[in-house]
């Protein structure tokens, strides 16, 4: 019964898709324009009073929903188009939050100047790292990411300029524009008391970040990486430089990752190293894969649920995290290609190459079911 | 199939948004009030803190503490009651702020006990400020939030340059040790109580050595390798004392027998667990807070003692009387006619009455007005009060 | 900076060793599982939790009315690792049935059996801190996050001295069980059948299954194994460390994978000296740089030595071919 709705469920999204891929580009932006619409409207207290009856759902709705989604299209160029395994991209969140507060505190700079500094330095960081990494296989780069996700926040709770464990506070926010009110709002005033503001800013960098990835998934740059992802070996004798693109989707990555790091600094003041523990990358790495890895509209519903439903369910206070391990779990085991694959990957998946290229299986599923069938794909 | 989608996803979607609708969810604004001239039946007072998570066990006491300040209060059949309303932060500043923002829009406190950490007080307390809500926190003691210029924080006990530099003044004085190793764990209170200690010692021309531990770790060996053949008179650990039980277990493995002293992180039962045996006795642990499990300090001790035993089949613990003093203060505002917000502030400035702890009074900046650091001696399994940091002498 | 390296050489270099064998002998779980299934089990720090606790339910049933030396610290020794490799390695036995076989069957991809594995370690941790810890310890259920304490019953004492250090029994127990494991599970892997057949699927499944090697077999065994030697260096942890909690396994975890890596993922001998060099470098490094730069220290060698030997110090398994 399970495997009936599951396939009644997966042919509705089919068919969704088939729509859409044949719709005309007028309807598109029709969609488009509608969902930023509907986003911008999203933090009403009424749609609140249904999903965090229990915390402020703006509040949320900033953090950690809408931070969890911009970290999410990040590390999905990384691992989802790239195909590199990230263990520790919780880094570049980091660098990009200090970046906000030590030039903010230090030298005064102002939000904007800043975020252009925080994506540079943490595209800069990105290249720091992959480049004695990336030559390395698959999983060696999951440790040794993880290791630098750790060692960022060890120098981060040790080097005493930057706030050692007391971290920094009184970090600016974002200039005031202007003091026009609209529906009750000011949302170009950034206090203290009310997120809204912040969240509209965060939409319209989610909205600049989607376009950004999108426009890269269907570029060269794009295509390259879909290659390296499924056979890296093949890709590089057909002439595609592996490296050199694998240390872009690296930069890339982490410039979002920073980019978040910045907005998210400015809004809440004060952050210390332990704002950036390692479950932060494993979190975001479960929205990617949950949501479908690869999708940027999987990613999104990935890293929504994973942000919202702890929140929504707090009532459960003492087992969230318990039920968060369960549903990883059961996930997986129902549809390990998450919940809005990119059709690619259900291609790939139904070739049998476990639907990430080389990060599919290499063991032979039990006995019954297999037969010798080769990865390289053909299609 | 095409057709079965739309219906079979549309019912889908209301299934699950009336099964979610259904668990959880819950009482927001209940009855309270708004401005206007009568006074209104009830208002809401917030208590913020790690409820349900690791270090629940030194925010419950404490709220515990304040239920019992309160229920005092509405027993007397008052015209304002007040109800207590729990905010689960565990601990965590990001939940903290959401919270915050809840319990300022929607139900509309009147004044907050907490928040009880400090981490989750910083990012608070601008919001707090904002919306112009007192706050009286019963275990937050970081010394940067007295030095904000916040109009609306207050806090009942004193802050860690005041517990450092009581129990650094202790140790020169009343160990007499020459020289000290300090450890810290490098997190954000304890390198902060460990550095006021410091500062202390060197006052006194003690010699000094650091080190740090790494709380994830169990294995301490490297820090027990420098301080064996550092042979210190004495060894202070700023930290908490789920690791400074195993720490001090681990020197008298390899040992070294210095007196041990720690802060009021590690006032609990477990820094003797944790050390296991008889390897925690002589062990002493600083604090701002009174912990008076007998009632031996005064009159109001032994009073507030009997009661929360009575009341919570418990012995008080770390910070409860702290938080019955917290409680007590918004208690004498409401009891005094103010039921706003800002009249409950203006009112906390000037209140001066004699509480479990201390006299419950604050200085401009909303510290307390008065407040000694009190030393506890541990033998075997709990410990007892050895008295005030200034005069206290060790047996 | 040096001369303190010279005056502690003994101390740091005897405590580096007996922690590199607790690492070594949970790298061996990550390194077999990896080594067959080509999966990072994450939830392996998790089985080693699982071994602690049972280990120390063990001691505190059992009851001590003093703590023990010699040829009785040893044999309690003996039977808390007996019980710890039974009971972790039949939790990693169930781990697997429930959190990957599903996966395998699917075809699922590594990435997905990743996540799978993050969120097993998380149900473990939480299960183990709000209902198997205060059930077992009779606690209340908030104090299942808090550690717990064996009763003492390691009797320490100096063994053999270097000069004017002394190496302490614990210590050096610790580095003795975990050599002598390592070397029954060489044997074992070289000269029975089973272990052929785990070498075999190790080095190319397909062809082991045209062999007539039963792959879920094997993989079970593998599990178990790993999980096994988990549980005996969660016996070596209790004795060092009379105490355990429900997130112990969460910094362990990724150092022993770290050293497994280090060592030469796929290679169980790569475990054992990955497990050690490790150890080595984590004590040096604290008594070189000072203690709080021990785990930069740690990763940072990781990063150099796959740089310049990108298979781990001893190569990955003779027995895989790919580049």
């Amino acid at each position: 019964m399970l495997t009936r709705t599951r396939d009644q469920v997966s042919g509705g999204m089919d068919s969704v898709r088939d729509r859409w891929a044949r719709a005309s580009r007028w309807e598109r932006w029709v969609v488009y324009v509608a969902l930023i619409v509907a986003a911008l409207l999203l933090p009403s207290q009424t749609i609140g009073a249904f999903m965090t009856p229990q915390s402020d759902w703006p509040t949320v709705l900033f953090y950690p929903i809408g931070i969890y989604i911009l970290l999410a299209i990040g590390l999905n160029v990384v691992v989802g188009q790239a195909g590199l395994l990230d263990l520790g991209y919780v880094a570049f969140f980091a660098i990009g939050g200090y970046m906000m507060a030590v030039v903010g505190t230090k030298f005064g700079w102002s939000f904007w100047e800043v975020l252009v500094v925080g994506v540079v330095a943490s595209a800069l960081s990105g290249i720091v790292l992959g480049a004695p990494t990336l030559r390395l296989r698959g999983d060696y780069l999951a440790i040794v990411t993880l290791g630098f996700g750790e060692i960022v926040r060890k120098v981060a709770e040790n080097t005493d300029y930057i706030g050692g464990p007391r971290g920094i506070a009184g970090i600016p926010h974002p200039p005031n524009l202007t003091e026009f009110e609209m529906f009750g709002v000011r949302p170009l005033r950034y206090g203290v008391l009310d997120p809204r503001p912040y969240y509209y800013l965060l939409v319209f960098i989610i909205v600049l970040t989607i376009i950004f990835a999108k426009r890269l998934e269907n570029s060269r740059v794009g295509r390259s990486w879909s290659a390296i992802r499924e056979d890296e070996d093949a890709a590089e004798l057909m002439g595609v430089p592996t490296f050199k693109f694998k240390l872009a989707a690296f930069a890339i990555g982490a410039s979002i990752g920073g980019a978040a790091g910045v907005v998210w600094a400015s809004k809440v003041i004060s952050i210390i190293p332990a704002n950036f523990p390692f479950i932060l990358s494993a979190t975001i790495l479960a929205a990617v894969v949950l949501g479908g890895s690869g999708n940027i509209p999987g990613v999104m519903l990935g890293a929504f649920l994973i942000a919202w439903l702890p929140e929504r369910f707090r009532a459960l206070q003492d087992y969230r995290v318990l039920a968060f391990g369960a549903v990883l779990v059961l996930m997986m085991i129902l549809r390990p290609e998450g919940l809005l694959p990119s059709k690619r990957r259900k291609a790939e998946l139904a070739e049998g190459g476990g639907g990430s290229g080389h990060l599919g299986a290499e063991v032979a599923a039990p006995v019954a079911d297999s037969e010798p069938e080769t990865t390289v794909g053909t299609r | 199939m095409r057709r079965a989608f739309p219906r079979g996803l549309v019912a889908a979607a209301a299934a699950s948004a009336l099964v979610l609708s259904a668990c959880g969810g819950d009482d927001n604004g209940g009855g309270d009030t708004g401005g206007g001239g009568d006074k209104p039946a009830s208002v809401k007072l917030g208590f913020m803190g790690d409820l349900t998570g690791e270090n629940s066990g030194i925010v419950i006491p404490p709220k515990n503490g304040a239920q019992m300040a309160i229920d005092e209060y509405n027993a007397t059949n008052p015209a304002t009651k007040i109800e207590l309303v729990p905010y689960d932060s565990q601990g965590v500043p990001e939940q903290a702020t959401a919270l915050a923002q809840q319990a300022l829009n929607q139900d509309k406190i009147v004044g907050l006990v907490g928040p009880a950490f400090s981490g989750e007080s910083q990012q608070v307390g601008p919001i707090l400020e904002e919306g112009k809500i007192p706050s009286v926190s019963a275990s937050a003691t970081n010394v940067t939030l007295g030095e904000k210029g916040w109009k609306y924080w207050h806090r009942i006990l004193p802050g860690d340059r005041i517990q450092g530099t009581g129990i650094g003044e202790f140790i020169a004085r009343a160990t007499k040790a020459k020289k000290v190793f300090v450890i810290h764990d490098n997190q954000d209170y304890s390198k902060g109580i460990a550095d006021f200690v410091t500062e202390a010692l060197k006052g006194k021309g003690v010699a000094l050595e650091t080190d740090v531990i790494d709380p994830k770790a169990s294995d301490y060996s490297s820090t027990v390798n420098k301080v064996k053949p550092a042979a210190p008179d004495a060894i202070f650990y700023g930290g908490y004392y789920a690791q400074a039980g195993p720490l001090l277990k681990q020197l008298r493995e390899a040992g070294v027998t210095a007196r041990f002293l720690s802060g009021d992180g590690s006032l609990d039962a477990g820094l003797a667990k944790g050390a296991g045996g008889t390897n925690a006795d002589g062990a002493i642990v600083g604090c701002p807070c009174l912990v008076d499990p007998t009632g031996e300090a005064n009159e109001k001790s032994k009073k507030f003692v009997d009661a929360y035993k009575a009341k919570f089949k418990t012995a008080p613990a770390i910070y409860s009387a702290e938080g019955y003093d917290a409680a007590t203060a918004f208690v004498e505002a409401i009891k005094a006619g103010k039921t706003t917000s800002e009249d409950i502030n203006a009112f906390l400035s000037t209140v001066d009455v004699p509480g479990v702890t201390k006299q419950i009074k604050f200085g401009a900046n909303g510290e307390p007005a008065g407040g000694d650091v009190y030393v506890y001696e541990f033998k075997g399994q709990s410990y007892t009060l050895l008295g005030s940091s200034k005069d206290a002498e060790i047996s | 900076m040096f001369e303190n390296l010279i005056n502690q050489f003994w101390p740091a270099t005897v405590d580096g060793l007996s922690l590199g064998a607790i690492y070594a002998l949970v790298a061996l779980g990550y390194t077999m599982v990896y080594g067959v299934l080509r999966l990072i089990n994450f939830a392996h720090s998790e089985i080693f939790m699982i071994g602690t606790v049972a280990a120390l339910f063990t001691v505190t049933t059992i009851g001590v009315s003093a703590p023990l030396s010699g040829l009785a610290l040893i044999g309690m020794l003996i039977l808390l690792a007996v019980v710890g490799m039974l009971v972790a390695g039949a939790s990693a036995v169930a781990l697997e049935y429930v959190a990957y076989r599903p996966l395998r069957r699917r075809g699922a991809g590594r990435l997905a059996a990743l996540i799978s594995a993050i969120g097993a370690s998380l149900f473990l941790q939480q299960l183990f801190a709000l209902l198997v810890i205060p059930r077992l310890f009779d606690r209340p259920q908030q104090g299942g996050r808090l550690p717990v304490q064996s009763p003492d019953w390691v009797e320490r004492s100096d063994v053999i001295s270097i000069g004017d250090f002394v190496v302490r029994n614990d210590k050096l127990l610790i580095i003795i069980a975990a050599v002598l494991m390592m070397v029954a599970l060489d044997q074992f892997v070289r000269r029975t059948k089973l272990g052929r057949g785990i070498r075999a699927t190790a080095q190319d499944p397909e062809t082991a299954v045209l062999m007539g090697v039963n792959i879920d077999r094997i993989v079970t065994a593998t599990f178990a194994i790993g999980g096994a030697m988990a549980g005996v260096a969660a016996a070596l942890y209790l004795m060092r460390f009379e105490s355990t909690h429900f997130f112990v396994g969460f910094l362990l975890g990724i150092k022993a994978f770290t050293a497994a890596v280090l060592g030469g993922i796929g290679n169980l001998r790569g475990a054992l000296v990955g497990g050690f060099a490790l150890g080595l470098i984590e004590l040096y490094g604290s008594v070189l740089f000072g203690s709080e730069w021990r785990d930069v220290v740690a990763f940072s060698v990781l990063v150099l030595v796959l740089m310049f030997r990108p298979s781990g110090i001893l190569g990955e398994s003779l027995q895989r071919a790919r580049a």
